[in-house]
């Protein structure tokens, strides 16, 4: 554990520790009010919760620069919250009102805010590894110095998408950085169980010749370092990374499971590991103040009280919208 | 005017764009240093070079996933999958993302991109390189669906299918490859959705696509020279979108409508024409539409076996006349 001594002197520095910290609370205090208004019946459909993984989505955006694109899963709230929608956006798409970031028209497992670099949540398995790696041939292309982030499951290793997507990203060399969020659970299944490798990412990226590499996925400073090497990395024309993560879910797979697959201990031995008391303690041992951390978390949770009220009182969306924008001009006209 | 075959007709479209814009790209398997297994992209990857004329491995997820990434990101891309029943093994990338994504984001996001492809029988393939799959593409919201007959629609409608701003599939017909045709000089660029008509005649009216328009033709002069019947034919050209203005005209003219179509019987492209003209313009029509189709089977292999399936002239002069009595 880093000393206070070390305060301002190491390599991430407490502006950057404190923008990681407010990313996690924003990310677990939304997801928090995700579940209540699923309660409430507010939210239908399903919802993928990623509480226990927010030291991914905040290390990888805090390291992105504007102009980079995520790609990611239905369970894509936090990562697209990160790379800084709104919570209003976020909060109206799941409940279906005309505030929402697609205005309803896409839903909880589509989440998508182009200005902001989250080019989407793809609700299909493995099927936006490829689509990341061809924003990153954009960016090879036109020289721009651009990096795709693809963010997905350990479920995702054993598609064939994943294989046809680190292979070619590799052989071309594509500025790309694969994430796997290994939260040991394919859905219902212990990832072990179906899978021949141990690290499910990890031990598949030498047979695209790309290093094995893990993280802990509940340290927000390793997943920010892990970030950057790799970013350094495509920016300079190295090619992609493919990067394991090591996390745990705190929730079932989506709404309608409560997880009881899972052994006891395995659930007590991961809640202690929790990211976010864990970083919270860092930044005391930093030497930052209890003050300015309690401040940080009760501005989250006012902002996302705010976002809950603005979401509420949004209408739903037009009828005019139901057929709109199937076509680039606007309409969806299929025959003269 | 130039004489092309519709192979060259591919290159002289995709070269023709290229030029004239430096985002577009193309990406296939096979289609750089090979020119292509049907040899429709030769001289591509000398003219603007590896980076923007690529070889890919067979993976055809990755393929048309790229393009898709590239084109939310400000290409152009076109992406070759060789083989139209290739379809089958990425269709995913096609249906779910390609075809939905600007929908489900509320017009966040454009995908400026062609898929061409070769389809169709008759060059004793087996049932799993010879499908006519434009009705499983047609049958998507969201996607644009083109099929040319001849070596000036292939170049000119390839040219629009890159301009237009939504996704294409660019179905080629793999037995056209080698027939020869005149491509107008200079730039060609044809509209999309519009029909054609190739021939002009009272007594019925048949509506054809990419191989069966030739096929059409030459029926209709069969018919002509030795029944003394008038046909119109209308190559339909492009099935989304529909040119039903066209078709309705044509099909008001002359009271009858046979579709002629490469596709196994269910669902076929004709099934919906024949709904259109039957809920909009029913008391126009002289007698039931007939629609002439494969049969509903996977296709054979074999020369004489494959001929017998695919509709022929023979067929399709002989359903005419038995069916005009």
């Amino acid at each position: 554990m880093a000393k206070k001594t070390e305060k301002n002197n190491d390599d991430i520095g407490e502006d950057v520790r404190l923008a990681l910290y407010r990313s996690q609370q924003e990310v677990r205090q939304l997801e928090k009010r995700a579940y209540d208004l699923f309660l409430q019946n507010l939210i239908k459909g399903t919802s993928h919760l990623c509480i226990g993984q927010e030291a991914i989505a905040a290390g990888f955006a805090t390291a992105m620069k504007p102009g980079d694109w995520s790609f990611c899963t239905y369970r894509g709230h936090g990562h697209t919250l990160a790379r800084g929608a709104s919570m209003t956006g976020v909060l109206g798409e799941l409940m279906g009102r005309e505030c929402g970031l697609l205005a309803g028209k896409g839903g909880s497992m589509h989440l998508t805010d182009v200005e902001k670099g989250a080019m989407g949540s793809y609700a299909i398995i493995g099927a936006h590894l490829p689509i990341a790696m061809g924003a990153a041939w954009k960016a090879q292309y036109k020289k721009t110095g651009e990096v795709a982030v693809c963010f997905f499951g350990d479920g995702t290793t054993n598609i064939g998408a994943f294989h046809e997507a680190l292979s070619m990203s590799a052989t071309w060399k594509l500025p790309v950085v694969f994430v796997c969020e290994n939260n040991l659970y394919m859905e219902y299944t212990s990832i072990g169980d179906v899978t021949p490798v141990e690290h499910p990412a990890a031990d598949r990226a030498p047979a695209y010749g790309l290093p094995k590499i893990i993280v802990d996925g509940n340290d927000a400073d390793a997943v920010y370092r892990a970030a950057r090497t790799a970013f350094d990395l495509a920016r300079a024309g190295g090619g992609p990374s493919l990067i394991e993560a090591k996390t745990y879910r705190h929730h079932g797979h989506s709404r309608a499971d409560p997880g009881k697959y899972r052994p006891d201990d395995e659930v007590k031995a991961w809640m202690a590991r929790d990211p976010i008391p864990f970083y919270r303690q860092r930044l005391l041992d930093f030497g930052v103040s209890e003050a300015s951390i309690t401040a940080i978390e009760e501005e989250v949770a006012a902002a996302v009280n705010v976002a809950t009220e603005e979401a509420k009182a949004s209408p739903p969306p037009s009828q005019d919208l139901i057929l709109k924008d199937v076509w680039a001009d606007g309409g969806w006209a299929w025959r003269n | 005017m130039a004489e092309l075959t519709y192979r060259d007709a591919v290159a002289a479209g995709i070269a023709q764009e290229m030029e004239r814009d430096e985002d577009v790209v193309f990406l296939g398997e096979d289609i750089a240093a090979a020119g292509g297994v049907f040899k429709a992209t030769v001289g591509l990857l000398d003219k603007f070079g590896p980076e923007r004329v690529r070889d890919t491995p067979i993976a055809e997820q990755a393929i048309l996933g790229a393009a898709m990434g590239a084109a939310m990101t400000g290409l152009r891309p076109i992406a070759e999958i060789m083989f139209s029943d290739f379809f089958a093994v990425c269709w995913d990338i096609v249906v779910n993302e390609i075809a939905k994504t600007r929908y489900m984001t509320n017009g966040q996001i454009n995908l400026p991109l062609v898929i061409r492809t070769a389809n169709g029988g008759g060059l004793r393939f087996g049932a799993q390189h010879s499908q006519s799959i434009e009705n499983w593409a047609m049958m998507i919201p969201g996607l644009k669906v083109v099929a040319p007959s001849s070596p000036a629609d292939v170049k000119g409608l390839l040219a629009a299918a890159i301009r237009d701003p939504d996704p294409v599939i660019f179905f080629e017909h793999k037995a056209l490859y080698p027939t020869k045709g005149e491509v107008p000089d200079g730039e060609h660029v044809e509209e999309l959705g519009k029909a054609k008509i190739l021939r002009d005649g009272d007594d019925l009216t048949i509506a054809a696509l990419a191989a069966m328009v030739p096929r059409a033709v030459e029926a209709a002069e069969r018919l002509k020279d030795e029944h003394g019947i008038e046909c119109t034919v209308v190559d339909i050209r492009s099935l989304v979108p529909l040119d039903t203005q066209t078709l309705f005209r044509e099909v008001s003219k002359t009271g009858r409508l046979f579709t002629v179509e490469e596709n196994p019987r269910l669902c076929g492209w004709g099934a919906e024409l024949s709904s259109l003209v039957s809920e909009e313009i029913f008391w126009e029509l002289d007698a039931p539409i007939v629609r002439i189709t494969t049969p509903h089977i996977p296709l054979p292999a074999a020369d004489q076996l494959e001929d017998l399936t695919i509709p022929s002239v023979d067929r399709i002069t002989d359903t005419i006349l038995k069916s005009l009595g």
